[in-house]
C-alpha cells in the first residue's frame, strides 16, 4: 500500500472533513466497503451509520454519517450525506431527547407503513447511532 | 410658513429615523454575511452532486424513475414561491410575487389549476389576498438560520404529490443571488426533473474517461432512483439559500438608500431651519432698530 487517500466528506452545510486517510471504511446500503488508494471509480448509496478512517498519523477516526452516497476515485473519496459529525461533535444530550421523541412516537403509530412512523423510525436509526458512537471511546 | 420649532422637530425626527435605517442597514450586512457563508458551504455538495447526478443519468438512461418523466395532460400545478417574511427591503418581495404573477397568468390560459407552497410571509399574504390555493406554508425560515431538513420535509411532501398525481408539474419561484447589487426573480421547472445537464464541454473530457468505468452499487437504475428526490431537496435548498441571501442583500441595498435619503433630508431642513432662524434674527433687529429711530424722533 502506498500513499494516502483523500477524504472529503460534505454535508449541504458544510465540509465536515477534508483530509488524507491511509484507509476508509463507509457504511454502504449493501454492507460496509473499505477504500484505499487505486480502488476503482465506484458509487455506492449510504446507510444510517458511521463511516471509519485512519488518518495521516495512525490514528483511528469516526464521523456519523446519516445516509447519502459516496463516490470513489483512484486517489480520491468524496462522500455526500445530508448530515455528518465528528464523533466529538456529536451533541448527545440532542441525541437522547430525539431518541426518546422517537421511541415515544412509534409506541403512539400503530400503521406500519404510514409516513410518520418511517420519519421516526429513521430519526430513531439515526439516534441510536449517534449515541453508540458517541459512547464508544478509541 | 414651518416655524423655527416645527423645523427643529422634524430634524430630531428624520435623525432618529437615520439611526434605525443605519441600524437596520448593518444588521443586514452582517446577516448577508452570515447567509454567503451558508451558500459557500453549500457549492461543494452541490457540484459534486450535479456531476454525479449528469453521468448517472446519462448512463441509465430514459425512463430510469417517474420523476423523470413528463405528464402528457398537466392539469395542476404547484408553485414553490420563496419570500421574505419581512418587508423594507426595497422591491424584492415585489418582484418575487410579479414573477410568480406572470408565471401563473401564462399558465391559467391552458385551463391548469394551481396552488402554492409558500416559503416566507409575504408571498403567504399575497397568496391569500388573492385567493390563490395555498396547500402549505413554511414561515420563520427564508432570512434565518435552516437546515437541510427542512428543504427534505419540504421536498417529501413534493414528491408524494408528484408521484399520486395530485401535482402534474412542480415549480419553484426564487430570487437568484448574483451580487449584493443585483438579484433577479427566477421560475425554474423541478419536478418532473428536466433533463439534467451534463457537465460543461471541457469538463466532460476529463472526467469522462472515469466514470464510464464506475462501479454501482446498488444498480445505475436504483442509484439514480435513489439520488433523483435528493436532487429535489437540493433544488429546494439552494433556492431557499438563495432568496435568504438576496433578502439580506436587498435589505442592505434598501437601508443604505433610505440612509442617504436621511442624510438628503436633513440637510435640506437644516438650511430651512438656518434660514427661518436668520430671518427671525433680522426681523428682530429691524424692530430694534425701528424703535430706536422712532425715540430719537
Amino acid at each position: 500500500m502506498a500513499g494516502n487517500i483523500k477524504l472529503e466528506v460534505v454535508t449541504p452545510e458544510k465540509s465536515v472533513v477534508s483530509e488524507d486517510a491511509k484507509i476508509v471504511v463507509a457504511p454502504g446500503n449493501l454492507g460496509d466497503f473499505g477504500v484505499l488508494i487505486g480502488h476503482t471509480p465506484f458509487l455506492s448509496t449510504l446507510k444510517v451509520g458511521s463511516l471509519r478512517y485512519i488518518d495521516a498519523n495512525n490514528t483511528e477516526r469516526y464521523v456519523f454519517i446519516s445516509g447519502g452516497f459516496a463516490e470513489t476515485l483512484p486517489d480520491k473519496v468524496t462522500v455526500l450525506a445530508e448530515s455528518a459529525e465528528r464523533r466529538r461533535d456529536i451533541d448527545v444530550q440532542r441525541a437522547k431527547t430525539s431518541l426518546e421523541r422517537a421511541q415515544k412516537r412509534l409506541a403512539d403509530i400503530s400503521k406500519k407503513e404510514d409516513f410518520d412512523f418511517m420519519r421516526a423510525r429513521t430519526a430513531l436509526e439515526r439516534a441510536l447511532h449517534r449515541l453508540k458512537l458517541s459512547g464508544s471511546r478509541a | 410658513m414651518a416655524t423655527l420649532k416645527d423645523v427643529l422637530t422634524k430634524i430630531g425626527a428624520v435623525k432618529k429615523t437615520k439611526q434605525i435605517t443605519k441600524a437596520m442597514g448593518m444588521v443586514a450586512t452582517s446577516k448577508l454575511r452570515g447567509a454567503q457563508q451558508n451558500m459557500d458551504g453549500f457549492r461543494p455538495y452541490a457540484g459534486k452532486f450535479a456531476e454525479v447526478l449528469g453521468s448517472l443519468a446519462e448512463k441509465a438512461g430514459e425512463g430510469a424513475s417517474p420523476l423523470l418523466v413528463p405528464r402528457e395532460e398537466v392539469k395542476k400545478i404547484n408553485i414553490v414561491l420563496c419570500t421574505s417574511d419581512r418587508g423594507l427591503c426595497g422591491g424584492f418581495n415585489a418582484n418575487l410575487i410579479a414573477a410568480a404573477k406572470k408565471f401563473v397568468n401564462e399558465r391559467s390560459e391552458q385551463e391548469v389549476d394551481i396552488s402554492f407552497t409558500n416559503f416566507g410571509k409575504k408571498g403567504r399574504d399575497w397568496c391569500r389576498t388573492n385567493k390563490m390555493e395555498i396547500d402549505s406554508e413554511n414561515l420563520g425560515i427564508v432570512g434565518a438560520k435552516f437546515g437541510f431538513n427542512v428543504a427534505l420535509t419540504a421536498g417529501q411532501k413534493l414528491i408524494d404529490g408528484f408521484l399520486d398525481g395530485t401535482y402534474d408539474e412542480i415549480y419553484v419561484v426564487f430570487s437568484e443571488f448574483i451580487s449584493t447589487a443585483r438579484q433577479i426573480p427566477t421560475v425554474k421547472q423541478i419536478l418532473p426533473i428536466p433533463p439534467i445537464e451534463t457537465a460543461e464541454e471541457e469538463e466532460v473530457d476529463t472526467v469522462k474517461p472515469f466514470l464510464a468505468e464506475h462501479i454501482c452499487e446498488p444498480s445505475p437504475k436504483e442509484l439514480l432512483g435513489d439520488l433523483l428526490p435528493r436532487h429535489v431537496y437540493v433544488q429546494i435548498y439552494s433556492g431557499l439559500l438563495e432568496t435568504s441571501t438576496s433578502e439580506h442583500a436587498a435589505r442592505m441595498a434598501a437601508m443604505d438608500n433610505a440612509t442617504s435619503a436621511c442624510d438628503d433630508m436633513i440637510s435640506s431642513l437644516s438650511l430651512a431651519y438656518n434660514k427661518a432662524r436668520q430671518a427671525a434674527i433680522t426681523a428682530e433687529l429691524m424692530d430694534i432698530v425701528g424703535g430706536a429711530e422712532a425715540l430719537k424722533g
